[in-house]
């Protein structure tokens, strides 16, 4: 491959920097060596004429199940679904087996994702030992290793006292601890969202309360200590309003909120389909109508995070109650987006790479997300009018846990530089390309 | 012939009220078989139906028993207690056996709401939800409603209050919907800690003191009340729910003349309900088991009975 890459044609939308428009981007290694509406180099062009040109977009909220249950998900099949779905960067969450509280554990995970080669890996690890919510893990070792963030997610920190120690002891670097609001026992045996469906169907309920409630003990948590906070799926705009009042008072507090909590609701769980048996529980269509109205504010939600989190078939076909919480997302967030959100005037474009880009990498603190002259070159390129039909059982990841089956997208992802390597062209790997007799 | 829609009976939610009034209508004519001396007919000879109850039950599973061997179908029983389902095989691939054995209708009980359709998305034959978790328990409103018909002339504008643990109660959903159907007028009494959210929206009115319905209404429907919900502090002891929402003697004497009483079963005598108000001629409890056998005749007829294949 040639070391300069001229995209050319392409309109650029980079909120970073401000820019939205007809621009050339021109790419030298891994760094963007220049950025104008007209570009002329010696330099091996990529014709973009009729796309967008982005920021890779940037997943703080990824399962990828290695170690531990890599018949869900490995980490090289977690990032070929990112690097598909245009993600150039990924988070992954530590609720591994063994669970990623230890620096061996994150080691492994980033070898790994070197030897790949796709998307760029940034652990998030464990709050505590083994996710027990008894001990803080050493954080530490885990920063040194190369964690970026601390959760216990799909655990609450239950204890208050805890909490407020992992939130202290963070700031010896600076590091982000991510909330999974939950109290458990108003959520307790719950299945799905309470209101009227779930007394409907007869199915135990979650109050919103479940989880605005810790969402408010941790953003006061967060003034108390001075600590970086980040809420995960907030799934109710009673969080997002809480969230709102801290970060006036100047708590150093973000959140995220996923494509499915904005666009999917609790009536879509008449017919007891596992696929939409997800925690936080998707709310009330009235909730998500509130909850969509908040996310084009910047002041309030920084990033759109998928929660991707893949579970086997016999495990997502039982009894609804037994089933697992959790869907997949990473091949289908932008399609969700950019048709249910863009699409239908909840976000404009330049706002949605912001959620899917810039706010994350601001989140995490990683020098991406954006695509001024020196920056890293993760590059997406998207056919925005372009069609595709969600099929599970052609994607990427290894399950098939997706409510958005059979669902037409609008945004294909044409290509995706990642560090300045091209690694999908026209929608398909380039190195398989490659190797067809494989 | 007159039939039902769907291949399966899941819950109210899916009948018309015609649909209601036809399984009611084809129990009538089938009660009389259980009053002869040989209770059998060859309706349904050569059918074999599964009784597959993965929750404990004597009355319901019992009653379709009957109801199968009185049209002289081959009844199959099968207990499964929940524990051993989650570590055995999986209520799909139990499905599929039983499809393969070439079984012509299936009874579920389930302790999970939602179980009874996932077997009948699985299965060709008829499925029957003989009660899924918090959800339907259809064959119960449907008994209901029969032992109400035979009481009042039409179910069109009368008052029935649904006393209990309502959160908890496929048998109060089921009879909310139903009694709707039918033009009834439903209150619901109970603690609001054993309400579930939103439940008026389903077509009821909810209410917090006994006493102020009783005068009211025409029939009063007595929940079981499951005495291990007081350890979640739903209600604080048996004592205090007993002198609110029991019906007692003199409870009953303040109903309206001529109402009916109806329970479930099992009865906790001297908790929900007085063991004399049990035992009362205004109760019709026991006429209730009766009404069961005759409207459950009617539901397995009705799906299985019709076709002149095999």
């Amino acid at each position: 491959m040639g070391s300069k890459l001229l995209v050319k044609g392409g309109r650029l939308i980079d909120p970073k920097n401000g820019r939205d428009g007809r621009f050339d981007l021109l790419i030298d290694g891994n760094r963007v060596a220049a950025v104008d509406t007209a570009i002329e180099a010696e330099a091996e062009v990529f014709d973009a004429a009729g796309m967008l040109v982005v920021p890779g977009l940037i997943d703080m909220h990824v399962h990828l199940r290695e170690p531990g249950r890599e018949d869900e998900e490995t980490i090289e099949s977690g990032c070929r679904a990112a690097v598909k779905g245009g993600f150039t960067s990924i988070a992954c969450m530590p609720n591994t087996s063994p669970v990623n509280d230890d620096a061996s554990v994150t080691q492994y995970i980033i070898e790994e994702a070197g030897r790949v080669g796709l998307a760029n890996v940034f652990p998030i690890a464990a709050i505590t030992k083994g996710l027990a919510g008894e001990e803080l893990s050493e954080m530490g070792a885990l920063v040194s290793a190369g964690a970026v963030a601390f959760s216990d997610d799909g655990r609450c920190v239950d204890r208050a006292s805890l909490m407020r120690r992992a939130l202290e002891y963070s700031k010896i670097w600076n590091s982000v601890v991510v909330s999974h609001a939950e109290e458990g026992s108003l959520a307790a045996g719950g299945q799905m969202n309470e209101g009227f469906f779930s007394t409907s169907i007869g199915l135990k309920g979650i109050p919103a309360a479940a989880e605005e409630i810790i969402v408010a003990r941790d953003c006061l948590l967060a003034e108390l200590t001075g600590a970086r906070l980040h809420v995960a799926h907030v799934s109710t705009p009673g969080s997002l309003a809480i969230i709102k009042a801290a970060k006036e008072r100047g708590a150093r507090v973000t959140c995220e909120v996923t494509p499915h909590h904005l666009t999917l609701s609790d009536d879509m769980l008449a017919g007891y389909d596992t696929n939409f048996k997800v925690n936080p529980p998707l709310r009330s269509s009235e909730e998500v109508s509130a909850l969509r109205e908040l996310v084009s504010d910047a002041s309030i939600v920084d990033c759109l995070a998928s929660d991707h989190a893949p579970h086997a078939a016999h495990e997502k076909e039982m009894e609804f109650a037994y089933a697992p919480c959790g869907m997949i997302g990473l091949e289908t967030t932008l399609g969700v987006v950019n048709t249910d959100l863009v699409g239908k005037g909840v976000l404009d474009l330049n706002r949605a790479i912001e959620l899917l880009a810039v706010g994350p990498a601001r989140v995490l603190g990683l020098d991406r997300g954006s695509l001024g002259r020196g920056d890293i070159a993760d590059v997406v390129i998207i056919d925005a009018e372009s069609e595709v039909e969600v099929d599970p059982f052609s994607s990427e990841s290894k399950s098939r846990n997706t409510p958005y089956g059979g669902r037409r997208l609008k945004g294909r992802v044409h290509a995706v530089l990642i560090n300045g390597n091209l690694v999908v062209d026209d929608g398909a790997f380039i190195r398989e390309e490659a190797e067809v007799s494989r | 012939m007159a039939q039902l829609q769907s291949k399966d009976l899941l819950g109210i939610t899916d009948l018309t009220r015609e649909e209601i009034e036809l399984i009611l209508d084809t129990a009538d004519s089938f009660k009389e078989i259980s009053e002869r001396p040989i209770k059998k007919v060859p309706t349904l000879r050569g059918r074999t139906i599964v009784n597959l109850f993965c929750e404990p039950s004597t009355r319901t599973r019992t009653s379709f028993e009957i109801a199968a061997k009185r049209l002289s179908a081959d009844a199959v029983n099968i207990s499964v207690t929940a524990s051993a389902i989650a570590k055995g095989e999986s209520l799909r691939d139990t499905a599929k056996t039983l499809q393969a054995m070439a079984t012509d209708l299936v009874v579920i009980r389930h302790s999970v709401s939602g179980a009874a359709k996932l077997l009948a998305d699985v299965m060709d034959c008829p499925v029957v939800n003989a009660g899924d978790g918090a959800h339907e328990h259809p064959t119960q409103a449907l008994l209901d409603l029969y032992t109400m018909r035979e009481r009042f002339d039409s179910l069109d504008g009368l008052k029935v209050a649904i006393v209990g643990d309502i959160a908890h109660s496929r048998v109060a959903r089921s009879n909310i919907l139903a009694l709707g159907k039918m033009g009834a007028e439903v209150t619901l009494v109970g603690p609001p800690t054993l309400m579930p959210a939103e439940i008026e929206k389903l077509g009821a009115q909810v209410c917090h003191r006994l006493d102020d319905v009783l005068s009211e209404a025409d029939v009063v429907y007595v929940l079981r009340i499951q005495l291990e919900r007081q350890k979640e502090s739903l209600y604080p002891s048996i004592r205090e729910y007993a002198t609110l929402y029991g019906l007692n003697t003199r409870r009953r004497q303040a109903m309206k003349k001529g109402s009916i009483i109806l329970h479930p079963g099992p009865m906790n005598r001297g908790v929900e309900i007085s063991s004399d108000v049990a035992d009362a001629p205004d109760s019709l409890i026991t006429d209730q088991v009766t009404s069961g056998v005759a409207v459950r005749m009617a539901v397995l007829y009705l799906l299985i009975g019709g076709g002149s294949d095999g």
